[in-house]
């Protein structure tokens, strides 16, 4: 059942690069992770590549494959043809540090800029009573598991360097719904969504929806609904546009 | 090259449950303190976690309380746990799961608004507070966010996210720095840029997961090189219990590149049953005799189980997790196992498939993406995987402080709690209660410090050669040492043990430092998994020996250890720890130690015919004893 496939992988340091071929075994049932590691094991020693639980439940090991943002250990070799080159690339909206391995620390800079869970003052630990479908919408947005693809692929930033200052990305214009929708936070987010962390540039294209990896609804569930709260202070021709396109799934 | 230095109050090494639990109780005791972990924040090992936390809140039965959860523990630990470290656990993982409620957790409910509990091997009654099967990914993120919270709390107060808890992501530790007796600091490298890097801190706290690296077929990720069993035996510690290592029944057989991946004990807690190729339920017929009043003898009573637990016991694939390794490895040995090796597990038959999506979805994603198999409509082929280790540094039960002064450990890295086995759903509690107690037992003895040990320069320099030798020879690949040493490990040290095997291995292992020695690693500094695998080869070696020489010493069968030439458990073996260390930094000796008796209030708590399958008979009498007093 095993084969000879045609990979090319970019491989580079300190902003230079370039795609490297490389013929490789494949064998039955195995993801393109399992490919670059066979790589590093028997061609390439040093090509670095980040990954941790190989079961898509980390979010590490996030490249491009054939252009597309994917998980290295949950794209399985038998969705490509054996004859079809594979191009591995890391993700394009984030510095490369070396190979596949890139610079996602914006990610990091944006959560510390999102306000923390805000409960009410005077609920003691143990007292905390919620129905389960209050807690389900959140409950949705926490099955994130930062892998950063909605990010990487939003083209409010992918090409656009000079948003990134005023635009937190999908990624965390939904920990902010996820903070907003939690029966216990009394933070108000909704202006702060708007004006400090961008939702106005988003228009709703679903790229983040159709790349996410745990298949959260973030469009749907997360962003809409937080632009219609913000709509409520604020008009936004987005949302009147979005509600005449989209049907939303309740 | 110069090196990058930082002075810290407490180093934290490690950020998964238990390293992110002693960071912050560090920080919220004034301490300055840094988190350094070989993968970026909030992608540890805990995230694989699934089925839950193990506290006795009684929200789904009333009748559960602290004691209950302790006697569970020590029976699945076969009583050689460390019982003030099982006291511990019992009385306060509630407090330390309704704390992180309070921290922004969303846990799944009961019908009245209280966090919902569920099933699991080995405990008495429905324990675990979960969400869906992703409990560990829940757990990271709120100790993640809470981090960032005390980050913008300080930001607030000095003007500086980093003023008082900074995370060092994709950072490695490789030694730890003494001054005379006591921890001085810590010196590694960053995995981004190749530099050096050294802390000047009085205390670090080891919080760095386990060995399941050292074999073949794990669960565990790359991470679990054993780095902080390694750092504690370099730096003077001990380790115990090395020989116990849980191989989790229900690892993914097919397809071979996922091998080993967990499949939740969740399955089973919400129904899913065991069978053979012949479609025998077969756990009926490997119920241990010290379990035998516990659980169903009948397929119906087990089923009943489920709705009615006051009128009925347990189903036998809920024994602990050692018993039912054991039974798929005898059944597939037998010849019954399916068609990949493994035996099914099926829950399609138990549940519908809604219920099914709804209370196991990461596991109906992991099947459907990795293997093709819907688990609503087909049986999962499973087998033992290497998941967890018993054993680690010994430890303080009450403050986490291992035997070199300003050393202090958590978490899996940390022996005693777990005794010969560990119950599911108390690690992700064991992380909580004993990450805090770590956490402020570091910062105590910061604050009862009489003079801040100082970096001795030439352990700095001594490091530095160490670190960089392996990029400065052209030597073997290391990728392939480490092939050997997991495949050694796992056919002559797994889960059923023989004394030529275990010798064997030893063999093997003494070759293997030595190639350890002559890897080589081509390329640059920057990013080069080469280079970093070169290093953690140390740490794997030690720790395997470890594993061997104990596993080779204990000559009984308890809990994650299984010797085929001496089947039974002998109580006389049951008060015995076999202690690892090494004063020369390549060899392990390991010696055994008396572990001290049970507190009278604790052992109390026992029948006295339970405590007779375990206890000697000099024990008993003490036992007796203290019954009439």
């Amino acid at each position: 059942m095993s084969y000879k496939a045609k990979f090319k992988v970019w491989r580079g340091e300190g902003g230079e690069g370039k795609l490297e071929d490389f013929t490789v075994e494949v064998n039955e049932g195995e993801v393109v992770l399992d490919i670059i590691h066979r790589l590093q094991a028997t061609q390439a020693p040093d090509l670095a590549v980040r990954w941790n639980c190989k079961a898509g439940k980390c979010g590490s090991c996030s490249m491009e494959i054939n252009g597309k943002p994917r998980l290295g250990c949950m794209t399985r070799m038998s969705t490509f043809e054996e004859d079809e080159t594979i191009t591995v690339t890391p993700m394009r909206t984030f510095p490369v540090i070396k190979d596949l391995v890139t610079d996602v620390s914006f990610n990091y800079e944006k959560a510390r800029e999102v306000p923390s869970f805000t409960p009410p003052d005077g609920v003691r630990p143990g007292e905390y009573r919620m129905q389960q479908v209050d807690v389900e919408r959140s409950q949705e947005f926490r099955k994130c598991i930062e892998c950063f693809m909605c990010n990487n692929v939003c083209h409010v930033i992918r090409d656009h360097e000079e948003n990134k200052p005023s635009f937190s990305g999908p990624r965390f214009l939904m920990r902010i719904a996820e903070l907003d929708m939690h029966p216990y936070d009394v933070a108000d987010r909704q202006q702060s969504a708007q004006d400090e962390h961008g939702l106005g540039y988003c228009n709703i294209t679903k790229c983040c929806t159709e790349v996410c990896p745990e298949h959260i609804k973030i469009t749907d569930n997360a962003l809409i609904p937080m632009k219609e709260r913000v709509v409520d202070r604020k008009y936004d021709p987005i949302v009147w546009l979005g509600n005449k396109i989209f049907k939303r799934a309740k | 090259m110069e090196i990058e230095r930082h002075e810290y109050d407490v180093v934290v090494i490690g950020a998964g449950g238990a390293g992110l639990r002693a960071a912050i109780e560090a920080r919220q005791q004034g301490k300055r303190t840094a988190i350094v972990c070989k993968s970026l924040f909030g992608k540890a090992h805990t995230v694989m976690a699934e089925g839950g936390a193990a506290a006795a809140m009684g929200n789904v039965n009333p009748d559960d309380n602290w004691m209950v959860h302790f006697r569970d523990t020590m029976r699945g630990g076969k009583f050689l746990n460390n019982w003030r470290m099982a006291e511990l656990h019992a009385k306060e993982a509630a407090d330390r799961v309704w704390e992180l409620e309070a921290w922004g957790a969303l846990f799944d409910r009961t019908k009245d608004g209280k966090i919902s509990q569920r099933n699991f091997g080995g405990h008495e009654y429905p324990r675990l507070a979960h969400v869906g099967d992703r409990t560990g990914l829940e757990l990271i993120r709120t100790l993640q966010q809470r981090v960032v919270a005390l980050q913008q709390e300080d930001y607030e107060t000095h003007g500086d996210y980093e003023a008082y808890i900074k995370v060092f992501a994709e950072c490695t530790i490789t030694r730890l720095l003494k001054d005379g007796d006591r921890i001085s600091g810590a010196f590694g490298y960053w995995r981004e840029t190749g530099n050096l890097i050294l802390f000047d801190a009085p205390a670090v706290v080891l919080a760095t997961g386990g060995i399941g690296k050292s074999y073949v077929v794990t669960s565990n990720s790359w991470e679990y090189t054993g780095d902080g069993h390694a750092l504690a035996l370099l730096a003077g510690a001990n380790l115990i219990n090395m020989e116990f290592i849980q191989f989790h029944p229900t690892g993914m057989v097919w397809p071979p590149s996922v091998r080993g991946i967990l499949v939740t004990e969740s399955v089973r807690g919400d129904g899913g049953v065991l069978r053979n190729s012949e479609g025998e339920r077969f756990m009926f017929k490997y119920i241990p005799e010290v379990f035998k009043d516990k659980y169903a003898t009948t397929e119906e009573e087990g089923d009943r189980w489920y709705t009615d637990q006051a009128n009925n016991r347990r189903p036998p694939e809920l024994l602990p997790r050692d018993e039912v390794a054991r039974a798929i490895n005898a059944e597939v040995k037998a010849g019954r196992g399916s068609p990949q090796g493994g035996v099914y597990l099926d829950v399609s038959t138990r549940l519908p498939a809604e219920e099914i999506k709804k209370r196991l979805p990461s596991m109906h994603h992991q099947f459907k993406e990795l293997a093709d198999v819907d688990i609503t409509a087909e049986p999962m082929q499973v087998g033992p995987t290497c998941h967890y280790i018993m054993g680690g540094v010994e430890v303080d039960a009450d403050t986490g402080a291992a035997a070199v002064p300003g050393l202090f450990a958590a978490g899996e890295v940390s022996g005693g709690m777990h005794g010969s086995n560990r119950l599911g759903g108390n690690s992700l509690s064991d992380l909580l209660v004993f990450g805090r107690r770590a956490g402020a037992g570091a910062a105590e003895y910061v604050d009862r410090l009489p003079t801040r040990p100082k970096v001795v320069e030439e352990l700095v320099a001594e490091a530095r050669a160490e670190a960089l030798e392996p990029l400065e020879r052209a030597g073997e690949n290391p990728y392939e040492v480490h092939h050997e040493l997991q495949r050694t490990m796992n056919e002559l040290v797994g889960i059923i043990r023989k004394a030529e095997e275990v010798s064997e291995a030893l063999e093997v292992v003494e070759k293997l430092k030595e190639r350890v020695r002559m890897v080589g690693a081509a390329g640059s500094r920057i990013y080069n998994p080469g280079w970093h695998l070169a290093l953690d080869l140390r740490n794997m070696v030690l720790v395997s020996e470890c594993v061997a020489r104990a596993a080779l010493l204990r000559e009984e069968s308890r809990g994650g250890h299984t010797r085929d030439d001496y089947p039974g458990m002998n109580p006389e073996w049951r008060r015995k720890l076999l202690v690892c260390s090494t004063s020369d930094g390549s060899s392990v000796k390991v010696e055994e130690r008396v572990q001290p008796s049970m507190r009278d209030d604790l052992i109390s708590l026992f029948d006295r015919d339970e405590l007779s399958k375990y206890l000697t008979d000099e024990e008993m009498a003490e036992f007796d004893g203290i019954a009439k007093s």
